[in-house]
């Protein structure tokens, strides 16, 4: 009672008020006697000292309901403003004394559950009633038998029993359900059982449904192969949607497509076709180890003594059987594979003409060709198309012309010109691919002695042919009376065209002579030169140089020109006739001649203007006329074919394929631009020389 | 089918063959130059190790598949092409 404490305070100075208050809360007895004692004034030693004015100030308190324990500014932080900001109100609640109780309003839903249960309990009194009557019926006739049985101990019982009744009847309204209470000690449970009948099992199964055993590993390539099935089958469903433009070339892929699947669907062992394919590579390889590994790898070492001259280094030797006895009459490398070569073989002889073949060998292979077409009439020449590699045209003996295409299985050639479709009337010497025409369509050029020169184009699978020039030997028409003129017409015995000036073609002749052609043109001759006395047997424009070619002939003479200069800059004298001429992919100053001595030369003109750095006897029996040699583009080997049908492929040994040398300090130049100077300086030589002479 | 004869019959003709063997996918021998017992022994044996290196090779990368397999020894060189349903043996003793 703090006012009156204050008032009392003023008063009495001496009071010890303090006092008074401790001793009335520890003891009523004694504290009683000491506030009576106790009116002396007992000053604590720390008592404030106040003045009399001081004593009589008054203070003024004011009684407010706020807790003075309650903070009187809390501060919270504001994230929308982000500053701390006062709250306003602060709750003066203060507790005192907090107790949990168990009393529960009566309208509140625990309280409904319990007056619920309740009557619940009382509606069941009734029925309670009767099993206690029961009980107790059965209780009384135990308590005789129990008495009869035990002595003793049973009178407590009966006794309590009966109070027991009594309590129960009297609180069967208050406790219902009270338990009947089990001796613990003298207590047993009658009970009884009736007869179980005997159970049976009644089953029926059916026929199980078949079933196999199936596993699989998740392999992660197993994973992977799923993956690209289900690409494959999404690209084909793709595909199939898009070919259903009625188109002529995409129906014939699909019929091709169809005739695929119909084949893999045939014979068990035609799906074995590419693993024995590869089985007879390697089968190969193995047997032909030493020459595999002498082709790759070996370079004569002797070449540095032997002081620029070089060497041919004998490797494979392709024969077969059914063209044993036929010539090689012509031979070219396939400019997409590499390895694969096409071998035309037919008979030079004109009283012994027979049938002819074409032969694809693969280096890879040298047992057996990869393919192998038969046709009537001897093979004179053929040639691969660039950008289609699979398509071969043939020249024939009898002056047809064909098509086979490699990828189709037949052994017949897919076109064939006729009689009628303008065949020539005398033995095609050469063809060539040409470049396709406007409409997409493939050309070549054939010449023949029947002195045409024909230009076929296949247009939707037949050939149509145009000739291009007829060959007039110069200086022989006659004039008949009527005004006619007649010519003799010049047999055309090779041909080559331009690498890069698409119209320009030379063509040799049996007279000797060499035209230079236009396509353009068809009557007139852009040049002629006065090249052999004999026939001549190959034409070659140089690879690198534009205007330098190269021709050979049975005259023993090989020579090189100049289109613009009439006399030849080089002229090589061989002591056989010449079969063919090439000239080296890999240098403008290198070609090879091959005579039917069975020898090969080779010549380097940046080394040896005069003489063949190589002269070599290359076929087995100096019987064997070598007919055609072809320089591989890629592989420093060249193939040479001999007129008892075999091919044999030789090593250049490192002499022979000698770049120019690197001056030190100066790059190595590659290229064309290279070559071309290269030649040009020689010609250059040459040049002064006659410009002297 | 009768191309794939033909080359059988070739391969079966070069320089020191010893023997051709056809497997299917499961190592039952299909068509074979070399007797029984060899055959069935070569077909078993060569038949799991050539479907570990498979397995090797496309655990490694899945990707990659081997072309073939070629087992150098002593005496001769066994050589397997795989193929999709099958696999070829080749044995050859190329030395001879």
């Amino acid at each position: 009672m703090p006012p009156k404490q204050t008032r009392r305070q003023s008063i009495s100075v001496g009071r010890g008020t303090k006092k008074r208050e401790e001793d009335s809360g520890t003891e009523v007895g004694e504290g009683t006697e000491d506030w009576i004692q106790s009116k002396a004034a007992v000053r604590p030693p720390d008592q404030l000292e106040l003045t009399d004015a001081e004593l009589k100030e008054e203070f003024t308190r004011i009684l407010t309901a706020n807790n003075p324990h309650a903070p009187q500014n809390i501060v919270r932080y504001s994230f929308k403003e982000g500053t701390y900001k006062p709250i306003g109100f602060v709750d003066q609640l203060a507790v005192h004394f907090t107790q949990v109780g168990n009393l529960i309003p009566k309208d509140s839903d625990e309280g409904r559950r319990q007056h619920y249960r309740e009557e619940l309990t009382a509606g069941s009194q009734d029925s309670a009633k009767v099993v206690i009557s029961e009980t107790e019926n059965l209780e009384e006739d135990e308590e005789p038998k129990e008495l009869e049985a035990e002595a003793g101990s049973q009178v407590d019982e009966t006794a309590a029993g009966i109070p027991e009744k009594v309590t129960e009847e009297s609180v069967e309204t208050m406790q219902p359900k009270e338990r009947k209470l089990t001796n613990k000690f003298n207590f047993s449970e009658r009970a009884s059982q009736t007869l179980n009948n005997r159970l049976r099992d009644r089953e029926c199964q059916m026929e199980p449904p078949p079933r196999t055993n199936f596993s699989a590993t998740a392999n992660q390539w197993e994973i992977y192969d799923a993956y690209v099935e289900e690409l494959e089958k999404q690209e084909k469903t793709k595909e199939k949607e898009k070919a259903k433009m009625p188109v002529a070339k995409k129906t014939g892929k699909m019929a091709m497509r169809k005739l695929t699947s119909m084949e893999s669907q045939s014979d068990d062992i035609t799906k074995v076709s590419q693993a024995a394919k590869i089985v007879e590579r390697m089968v190969n390889q193995n047997t032909y180890d030493d020459i595999a590994q002498d082709f790759k790898y070996y370079e004569d070492a002797a070449d540095e003594y032997r002081d620029q001259e070089g060497t041919l280094l004998p490797l494979w030797k392709f024969q077969n059987d059914k063209a044993k006895r036929l010539a090689v009459t012509a031979l070219c490398w396939n400019p997409k594979y590499r390895d694969l070569f096409a071998v035309g073989h037919g008979s030079y002889d004109f009283m012994k003409q027979s049938r002819g073949m074409l032969l694809l060998y693969s280096m890879k292979n040298p047992s057996f060709p990869e393919y192998i077409f038969s046709s009537d009439s001897g093979i004179m020449c053929l040639d691969i198309h660039v950008d289609h590699p699979y398509l071969v045209v043939v020249g024939h003996y009898d002056g047809n012309v064909a098509i086979y295409n490699l990828k189709k299985p037949q052994s017949q050639p897919s076109f064939r010109s006729t009689a009628k479709s303008g065949k020539h009337t005398d033995p095609v010497w050469q063809v060539k691919w040409q470049k396709d025409d406007m409409d997409q369509n493939l050309n070549f050029f054939s010449v023949s002695s029947d002195g045409r020169i024909v230009s076929w184009t296949l247009v939707k699978s037949e050939l149509v042919h145009t000739d291009v020039i007829k060959l007039k030997v110069e200086g022989s028409t006659t004039e008949v009376s009527e005004g006619l003129q007649l010519y003799t017409v010049g047999c055309g015995t090779a041909f080559d065209f331009h690498k890069e000036i698409d119209y320009l073609f030379l063509v040799g002749t049996e007279e000797g002579k060499i035209y230079k052609c236009s396509k353009s043109y068809s009557s007139q001759f852009l040049d002629t030169y006065d090249a052999h006395n004999m026939a001549v047997d190959a034409v070659s424009w140089n690879p690198y140089h534009t205007k330098v070619f190269m021709s050979c002939s049975s005259d023993w003479t090989v020579k090189i020109w100049d289109h613009t200069i009439k006399t030849p800059m080089f002229i090589y004298d061989l002591n056989s006739a010449v079969g063919d001429v090439a000239w080296a992919p890999y240098s403008s100053t290198v070609f090879a001649a091959v005579t039917t001595d069975g020898k090969a030369h080779v010549f380097d003109l940046a080394v040896n203007k005069y003489e063949a750095i190589c002269n070599q006897p290359v076929v087995a029996r100096k019987k064997n006329k070598i007919t055609h040699v072809q320089f591989n583009p890629i592989h420093p080997i060249i193939i040479v074919g001999d007129d008892r049908g075999h091919v044999t492929c030789l090593k250049l040994s490192p002499n022979l394929r000698k770049m120019p040398k690197e001056k030190k300090g100066q790059e190595v130049q590659k290229g064309p631009a290279v070559e071309i100077a290269k030649l040009d300086k020689l010609l250059n030589l040459v040049r002064e020389v006659k410009t002297k002479t | 089918m009768a191309e794939v004869e033909e080359t059988l019959k070739q391969l079966q003709s070069q320089k020191g063959m010893q023997g051709i063997i056809l497997v299917n996918t499961e190592g039952i021998p299909l068509k074979s130059t070399t007797d029984d017992p060899t055959t069935t022994q070569y077909a078993n044996l060569m038949h799991n190790f050539i479907l570990k290196a498979q397995s090797t090779m496309r655990e490694i990368d899945p990707q990659n598949d081997i072309t073939f397999l070629r087992i150098r020894s002593k005496k001769n060189e066994i050589m397997v092409a795989p193929d999709k349903d099958y696999f070829l043996i080749v044995i050859q003793n190329p030395t001879e």
